[in-house]
């Protein structure tokens, strides 16, 4: 049966056929869709994990345990898991143990480019990189023989590309797999110094055996075309390439760690010129190069910004820049993502850049309380950096007036995920941050995930719920509030008093992510016109359901879910409630 | 021969619902089909396009300048942007509907004037479709996109009527099935 599946859908498709036992992640764009996917096979257990690292130790503490265990994370979401990941290297794998990275290359969702392809070399594992759903899937269910084959995690990585594309897919069946019966090896499993010594040995022969196994692998192959021109590539990059240059010679690597040096000989012997097409950092490259066979690749190619079939063929001289279609047009304004009409963060928002805080702020969807008209965000950094980065800079801010401005800022799902560990630090070391937790119940960004403050698991079935405030005061924290995000004088009040305390404080505005209530009807607010002065605060607000018609105000009743932020901000009353008809 | 379609607007329009359909239709009609999205950050009401390229062997689900055939446009200003993705004997298939970006809306920047007028001055083969009226009409305006469907089926006969419907049952809601097909069947009459 053939299926229309995106990449992330085709890994989990292919982890259910090559019988995987575990399932947990953290969501992150390009990857969250994996676990979504694998959680709908009933076979499987899943869960959202509190943050990469915890998954890869639930995981690699199944495969331990005998069964077949995979994660799925997006690239920044290996540094948090980068730990486990080295000692695993050496510990190996008893049930097949997959680690499906998905890097994101032009940034689309993410904070950096990094290459998580140094993360196999460095780890020394093994890397499989698919060009379209169907090796996605095959690799994915390929990924757990080799992992049990060889004693080792096998890193298998997508990008944005690769994730959130779609394309034709056969499906097959899924192969059951016994759990192995759990067998103790202190030697193996307890990286005490002299266990690892030896350990590291097996590491290196088995990367070895594993660069013989790439050299054979079927998926790396040689496609014999026109001798004069030799490519290689990997990833979706093949996919460009093969579109810009039908009648080349090509060398495809999929799996592109250990490296097959033996096969890119055999393929450098049979064509005159050889360019590097891949995204990125030229890793292949690299490695051709070190081979000491003359490569073109990024001296062409850039390393910023994701690639396309038209870029690919501008670098490489097939087309001419000025060939390019150069449309004739006026200005058009940007259209950057925005808070949500209605959304609980908004509100904090706008009570930071009235008060004229310094926040420290982090990753989710109130990272946009950057852009205009709200203004109010300082710093973001990684998930969970707000608390350290607002103790840090108060730490050495000699003006009391100007220490006493800097809040951090942090979503619920971020707190659990990487916040508490700098609460705690803050607390031990005598800080005195004030702590805004934007509890919208939810991990609202990757599209509604739950996590351990709803006490929902990724099947959709009750866990255990974590109370916030238990947690916080727990910590020793004594002033912990939960307030009305909706209500901005409450929230200011609640604010300034927090900031001139001597002591940490945590404030937590709470109500569920608007998206989360679709079906609820919402009564909208109006401008009245004759009171409406045309003053243009309410735009301040941020709401995208506001904006100007002619020379006053208008509220889009059908973007409006009438929170009231914009009344409350009005200085001349000119803004009610719809009436009920 | 590979034919490349940008599916293009704002976040929230359904954008991707479309380009899946549209996908689905093409693989039902017999060909190889790709597509590419975008989610998270990029998507909180911002600009969104989704690329779907069919034929007999599709390489790459992404395209280029001057790559796209036809440009499907769900807010005028969004085929604005995406105008360098076109072919030079380029098709414009779009609905005249304004949505201001919210530094528009803000007052921080303007949106330009005579939007279509600009399209038409860039694209000799433009086709403005009223489709949000349609969509309005019929009850619901979040079926604008399907509505757009019809009108771009014309266009590309050789997906067959018979895929059109089997992609839309696949991947609407079924409550919400009839309408989509209600909705699909005026596009196609639209044009």
């Amino acid at each position: 049966m053939k299926a229309l599946l995106s990449g992330n859908e085709a890994v989990a498709r292919g982890a259910w056929e090559g019988g995987v036992h575990v399932g947990c992640a953290y969501p992150g764009t390009p990857s969250t869709e994996i676990m979504e996917a694998l959680s709908q096979y009933p076979e499987v257990y899943t869960e959202w994990s509190v943050n990469e690292k915890v998954s890869l130790e639930v995981a690699s503490g199944a495969s331990f345990a005998g069964a077949r265990a995979m994660v799925a994370m997006k690239h920044v979401g290996l540094n948090v898991a980068a730990d486990p990941l080295f000692s695993l290297s050496y510990i190996g794998a008893t049930g097949g143990l997959v680690i499906v990275t998905c890097d994101d290359p032009g940034m689309h969702s993410s904070q950096n480019e990094q290459d998580n392809r140094h993360y196999a070399r460095s780890a020394k594992v093994p890397l499989l990189e698919p060009s379209d759903s169907q090796e996605a899937k095959e690799f994915t269910r390929l990924a757990f023989e080799i992992s049990e084959e060889f004693d080792t995690p096998v890193m298998v990585r997508l990008t944005t590309r690769i994730s959130h594309s779609k394309s034709i897919v056969e499906l097959g069946e899924r192969k059951e797999v016994p759990v192995k019966e759990y067998v103790k090896d202190v030697k193996k499993r307890v990286i005490l110094p002299a266990h690892a010594r030896e350990r590291h040995g097996f590491v290196e022969e088995r990367m070895e055996r594993l660069r013989k196994y790439a050299e054979e692998f079927p998926y790396n192959r040689i496609e014999e075309g026109d001798p004069e021109l030799g490519i290689i590539a990997d990833s979706v990059a093949y996919m460009y390439a093969k579109e810009v240059f039908p009648e080349a010679s090509f060398l495809k690597l999929s799996m592109v760690w250990p490296f097959p040096r033996e096969l890119v000989r055999r393929f450098a012997s049979k064509v005159k010129k050889i360019i590097v097409v891949e995204e990125n950092d030229p890793f292949i490259e690299e490695q051709v190069r070190l081979l000491g066979i003359e490569v073109t690749g990024k001296d062409k190619i850039p390393l910023v910004g994701e690639l396309n079939p038209t870029r690919v063929a501008v670098c490489l001289g097939v087309k001419k820049e000025e060939e390019l279609p150069k449309p004739e047009l006026p200005h058009i304004p940007k259209r950057p993502p925005a808070l949500c009409p209605g959304c609980p963060h908004t509100g904090v928002f706008n009570v930071i850049r009235k008060l004229k805080l310094i926040a420290t702020g982090d990753i989710g969807c109130y990272t946009l309380g950057t852009l205009p008209p709200l203004n109010a965000m300082d710093t973001c950094v990684e998930m969970g950096a707000s608390i350290g980065n607002a103790f840090g800079m108060q730490l050495v801010m000699k003006d009391d007036k100007l220490r006493k401005k800097v809040v951090a800022v942090i979503g619920d799902s971020t707190f659990f995920h990487s916040g508490i560990t700098g609460l705690i630090n803050l607390y031990y070391n005598r800080g005195i941050t004030t702590v805004i937790i934007l509890d919208n119940r939810t991990t609202a960004m990757t599209g509604h995930q739950d996590h351990p403050g709803t006490g929902k698991t990724a099947k959709g079935e009750k866990g255990r719920e974590v109370d916030l405030v238990k947690l916080i005061k727990g910590i020793g924290i004594e002033h912990v509030y939960v307030v009305n995000p909706y209500d901005l004088k409450e929230l200011t009040e609640v604010i300034k008093r927090e900031i001139e305390r001597e002591e940490p404080s945590v404030i937590i505005p709470r109500a569920p992510c608007v998206l989360l209530r679709r079906g609820e009807k919402f009564t909208p607010m109006r401008v009245i016109e004759d009171k409406c002065t045309g003053c243009r605060v309410c735009l301040k607000v941020g709401c995208p359901a506001i904006s100007m018609r002619g020379d006053k105000a208008r509220i889009d009743p059908f973007l409006c879910t009438g929170c009231t932020l914009c009344q409350q901000t009005c200085p001349f009353g000119a803004i009610e409630f719809v009436e009920e008809k | 021969m590979t034919k490349s379609i940008v599916i293009c607007g704002v976040g929230g329009q359904g954008i991707l619902v479309a380009s899946d359909i549209l996908s689905l239709a093409a693989m039902y009609s017999g060909f190889d089909a790709k597509k590419s999205e975008v989610h998270g950050m990029s998507q909180r009401g911002g600009d969104v396009i989704s690329t779907v390229r069919y034929g007999e062997k599709v390489y790459s689900p992404l395209i280029g300048e001057g790559m796209a055939d036809i440009i499907l446009g769900f807010e005028k200003l969004e085929v604005l942007r995406n105008l360098s993705l076109l072919k030079p004997d380029g098709k414009v298939i779009v609905t005249d509907f304004r949505l201001d970006p919210l530094p528009v809306a803000c007052g921080l920047d303007e949106y330009p004037d005579d939007v279509i007028g600009w399209i038409k001055k860039n694209v000799s083969d433009v086709h403005v479709v009223d489709a949000v009226k349609v969509a309005v009409e019929l009850g619901n305006i979040r079926v604008t996109n399907v509505v757009m469907l019809g009108a771009l089926s014309g266009h590309i006969p050789e997906i067959k009527k018979e895929a059109w419907e089997q992609a839309i049952r696949e991947r609407v809601p079924q409550k919400y099935v009839d309408l989509n097909l209600t909705a699909f069947e005026r596009g196609c009459n639209i044009s």
